[in-house]
């Protein structure tokens, strides 16, 4: 079936962002058009994708849905992890708002490569081919590089996008030099032809092939990890993270996960999941250090954005954990913890944006202190934050740390899990630091905090899903089953 | 397991959490009024439970099941037997006393801490009556947040040491747990409690298990050498932080044993028996002379506390010893006696906590040297003192008394030196706590503070007065909680005494 209109959220958005673009080229800095319209794009884009869930399920026997020869297809997966993906940029977007025009930050294009990125991690998302995916992968990262850029005055900003696109594009390369690979050593880039043609392989060329095809899922995965951001391939992360202006170190350490699990499944399940013996052993060993690096070097910063980064790494490891099982129920548990975890950051670097104000950033821990008494609201939603990312019951955290350590153990990966629930106590302590300075120490900076409505109530949303999500947690455990059955 | 048809256990959870957060929301205005009728309304709707049970039976009542993760085979199942049940009550008496104490005392956002004890009450009638281990889990670790907060908002200076520190330490102990929990669901298919109980379990897999359940509750519970967060968290955490955290929160640890380390891995904690009388006698002895070099009252009594806890786990891990002598009647009385020194523990150190902030209002010192002779200014005081702490040292007619009697008859079964030691409490814990009463409640009036004092009111007295009548009830009439828990008891005494394999 080759029917275009399957990739109808991916036109949309475009279009709009093209349009969005130009008209953001006549209107002035002052006005808050583009805000909107770029709101409406996402908007429309997330109800388009939303829509395709039920035709998905009524599909379901049949597979994906595909499109573009090939080189573009749905299925249940893809259409639930976009309509996250646009949920989560819709947040990003009303955090970010106020930030941008405190501090006079090229507005417009601010949310034209954010929805540029956005576009691609849904091809990324949606992408049954190698090329597809690089090419979604690349028009992000084109996209976020620019993004750090973008606080163009600021040496360490541009020093950040400086580092991020020198590993960004040696990872980029390593990536395509794995994939050129695989083609190499099986004659397609289309992924399901891959695994079939890897299936069942152990005599004769098949055998050649699956050497060739292993030398290449090396360099996939080397790929993957410095996306990602897993040890040993995480030098960047926190100095991007540092040195990007919050809203935009927000929009990467968010959504964008969830796209490259996407790839990762793309790629070593859907692609190589014949050779899950041996990325089963390489992710084992990039998860346990993630959730040992991660956790341990976090304690020692004092830089909030620099400890938040520390922090994606170690659930990074966590979320390659629950990959590592190899099986359906595996795959789903770091779906969950995916997106929960994009959630739940989206949620404490809110609370940093909206606290850097006129031109002071809220960057360093004790920019919090006192946080209860200065802004109830504000402490409350870092507070849950921190307690869901700890993962601490009954918050979404634990139930996500919960299915990836599941997921684990049934997989017979006993000693990653020990690995994790050791660690989770050991990254407890700087979440629970957070909390310390918020309701136990006095206010530094005794400002009121002012927020805007619409902000506020995102915010409030945001950490009530928090909870919500912990006490009925099938709410979203259910589709990330369904995409994996 | 039948399920009732109206869901006590699930008001007696949900009431004081929806409470809690609309007494948060609503502001401080209204707090208290709101939380003494949240109190009450949950003390209401628990007093079913202790008088429509049934007591000739070890099957779980109150029972209720319900799909809650289905992708992941957990449910919501609640219920409860003669173990579970005077611990739910003792929980929601102890949160009316707790909102008594708090009432003036708290100036401080009082509609937060109030609100953070009504859903503590919720969470840890969860502990208790959650039949579905993740569902325990998850209550066993929820509790952690709201007394991490009142320990950190409200406690004294040292308060955030205490407090990251009675966090981190019981986070430690129970994710162990967690991973074993999920382990065994993956070898039984189901996360039930009572299919963990039947679950065959191999010598290895029984003491990597025990261990998980070890770290998780000795930690809890304390037991020697894990104790160290305790003295911490009690002597920086508020009056009624302090009441909870000893009357409530140690009972999960000696809870957990009972619901989960013996029942499930029953071999392995008789392999280990002997390692796990000999910390309980340390704990009895030890931190007895410990708790004697005191000078903080907090500290004392939290001491005497670990101490007393000692007996919980002589009494529980004593029963191996006897089921191999085949005195089965013996085991249940070691495990009855752990289970009212629990019980009893309950009252009396929330009792002496409460007692100790009474003090600790008027003349904000903890210090035993700040004071003395307050019988003088006092006098209706330091009756209640005086009676708590002879019920903490085990006088005859209370509570105090029972338990402890009760195990120190079942280590006599066993072993003569075993009992001896237990028994050397009698002689330690009357010495710390009647020289502690000896030096800040009897003697001329030590100074001017204590010259200023002023005795208590309507409210300290009823608050007292609830518990002194518990602990005295409790101390003539054993067979008051006794009489719910001897079939569960036995039921327990017949399954750890097959092997598993």
């Amino acid at each position: 079936m080759d029917n275009m209109l399957i990739a109808s959220p991916e036109i949309f958005l475009l279009t709009a962002t093209c349009a969005v673009l130009v008209i953001g080229l006549f209107t002035s800095a002052k006005s808050q058009i583009i805000y909107w319209l770029s709101q409406a794009t996402l908007l429309v884009a997330f109800l388009l994708s939303f829509s395709q869930v039920g035709d998905v399920q009524s599909v379901r026997e049949g597979g994906q849905l595909t499109a573009f020869s090939g080189a573009y297809g749905i299925d249940a997966m893809s259409t639930s992890l976009k309509s996250w993906i646009l949920l989560i940029a819709i947040g990003v977007f009303l955090y970010s708002r106020d930030y941008l025009t405190d501090r006079r930050i090229a507005r417009s294009e601010y949310y034209v490569l954010g929805l540029f990125a956005v576009a691609g991690m849904m091809i990324m998302v949606s992408a049954i081919n190698m090329l597809t995916v690089y090419l979604g992968l690349e028009l992000l990262a084109l996209s976020q590089y620019a993004m750090v850029a973008l606080y163009r005055d600021d040496k360490r900003a541009a020093e950040a996008a400086m580092k991020y696109f020198v590993l960004g594009a040696l990872a980029s390369g390593m990536l395509l030099y794995g994939m050129s690979i695989v083609y190499g050593a099986t004659g397609s880039l289309d992924l399901a032809t891959i695994h079939s043609l890897l299936t069942g392989g152990g005599v004769g060329p098949q055998a050649m092939q699956s050497i060739g095809a292993r030398f290449g899922l090396t360099f996939i995965i080397v790929g993957i990890a410095f996306k990602l951001g897993a040890v040993p391939f995480h030098m960047w992360v926190p100095d991007v993270y540092e040195g990007a202006p919050t809203s935009v170190a927000m929009f990467i350490s968010t959504a964008p996960k969830i796209a490259a699990f996407a790839m990762l499944i793309r790629l070593l399940v859907d692609g190589l999941g014949s050779l899950n013996a041996d990325w089963q052993q390489m992710l084992a060993i990039l998860a346990a250090l993630s959730m040992i690096v991660g956790n341990l070097v976090a304690i020692a910063q004092t830089n909030i954005k620099r400890m938040l980064a520390y922090s994606t790494i170690s659930h990074v490891g966590f979320l390659l954990m629950g990959i590592v099982g190899a099986t359906a129920e595996s795959y789903s548990a770091s779906m969950f913890y995916a997106i929960t975890y994009a959630f739940t950051t989206l949620a404490a670097f809110g609370v940093l944006v909206v606290l850097s104000r006129d031109g002071h950033e809220a960057v360093m821990l004790d920019d919090l202190a006192g946080l209860g008494r200065r802004n109830v609201l504000l402490a409350t939603v870092m507070m849950l934050a921190m307690i869901s990312l700890a993962g601490v019951p009954p918050l979404v955290g634990f139930y996500a740390k919960l299915s990836v350590l599941k997921a684990a153990i049934n997989a017979d990966y006993l000693w990653l899990a020990l690995v994790g629930v050791g660690m989770s106590v050991i990254g407890a302590f700087y979440y629970l630091r957070v909390i310390k300075l918020m309701f136990f120490d006095d206010p530094v900076d005794s400002n009121e905090v002012h927020i805007a409505g619409d902000v506020s109530a995102g915010l409030a949303v945001n950490g009530l899903g928090v909870i919500v999500l912990g006490v009925f947690p099938s709410l979203i455990m259910g589709a990330c089953i369904a995409a994996f059955s | 397991m039948s399920d009732s048809s109206f869901p006590i256990l699930s008001l007696a959870i949900w009431i004081p959490i929806v409470a809690g957060f609309i007494i948060i929301a609503l502001g401080d205005r209204r707090a208290r009024p709101l939380a003494a009728a949240t109190s009450a309304l949950t003390l209401l709707v628990s007093l079913p439970l202790y008088f429509a049970f049934e007591r000739g039976t070890a099957a779980v009542q109150f029972a209720e099941n319900k799909a809650w993760l289905p992708d992941f085979g957990i449910n919501y199942t609640l219920g409860i037997d003669g173990i579970s049940m005077p611990l739910i009550l003792l929980t929601t008496l102890i949160n009316v006393v707790v909102v008594i104490s708090a009432w003036q005392v708290i100036k401080d956002r009082p509609a937060m801490y109030l609100g953070a004890f009504q859903i503590m009450t919720g969470l840890m009638v969860g502990v208790f009556s959650a039949l579905d281990a993740i569902l325990f889990y998850v209550f066993f670790e929820a509790t952690l947040i709201p007394m991490f907060l009142i320990i950190g908002i409200w406690g004294g200076p040292n308060r955030v040491y205490a407090t990251i520190k009675f966090f981190l330490y019981t986070f430690l102990g129970s994710v162990f747990m967690l991973v074993a929990l999920i382990y065994m669901g993956r070898l039984g298919g189901s996360f039930s409690v009572l299919g963990m109980h039947t679950l065959e379990l191999g010598r290895e897999q029984q003491m990597w298990i025990f261990m998980a359940f070890l770290l998780a509750f000795a930690v809890k519970i304390p037991m020697w050498p894990v104790h160290t967060w305790l003295p911490d968290a009690h002597v920086e955490a508020p009056t009624a932080g302090s009441a909870v955290l000893a009357a409530i929160m140690l009972k999960m640890g000696g809870y957990g044993f009972l619901r989960f380390s013996l029942p499930i891995t029953p071999d392995a904690s008789s392999r280990m028996d002997t390692f796990m009388i000999a910390i309980s006698l340390v704990a009895i002895v030890y931190i007895g002379f410990v708790a004697l070099a005191q000078r903080d009252m907090k500290k004392l009594i939290a001491y005497s506390s670990i101490s007393h806890m000692g007996f919980v786990t002589l009494g529980i891990f004593i029963a191996f010893r006897l089921i191999a002598k085949g005195d089965d009647a013996g085991v249940a009385l070691g495990l009855e006696g752990a289970i009212i020194q629990m019980v009893s523990h309950g009252f009396i150190s929330a009792a002496m906590f409460l007692c100790v902030g009474v003090m600790y209002d008027r003349v904000h010192s903890r210090e035993i040297s700040s004071y003395g002779g307050v019988v003088n200014t006092m006098p209706i005081f330091a009756a209640f003192m005086v009676f708590f702490a002879l019920a903490n040292a085990g006088l005859p007619g209370t509570s105090g008394f029972v338990g402890e009697f009760m195990v120190i008859l079942a280590s006599f079964k066993t072993n003569f030196w075993i009992a001896f030691l237990a028994a050397l409490t009698l002689i330690l814990g009357a010495a710390y706590t009647l020289w502690m009463v000896k030096r800040v409640i009897f003697g001329p009036v030590a100074n001017d503070n204590v010259a200023a004092l002023t005795d208590i009111g309507r409210r300290e007295f009823w608050m007292l007065a609830i518990l002194a009548l518990f602990v005295l009830l409790v101390g003539l009439w054993p067979n008051f909680i006794g009489g719910v828990m001897h079939a569960s008891v036995e039921n327990l005494v017949q399954h750890i005494s097959i092997p598993k394999y």
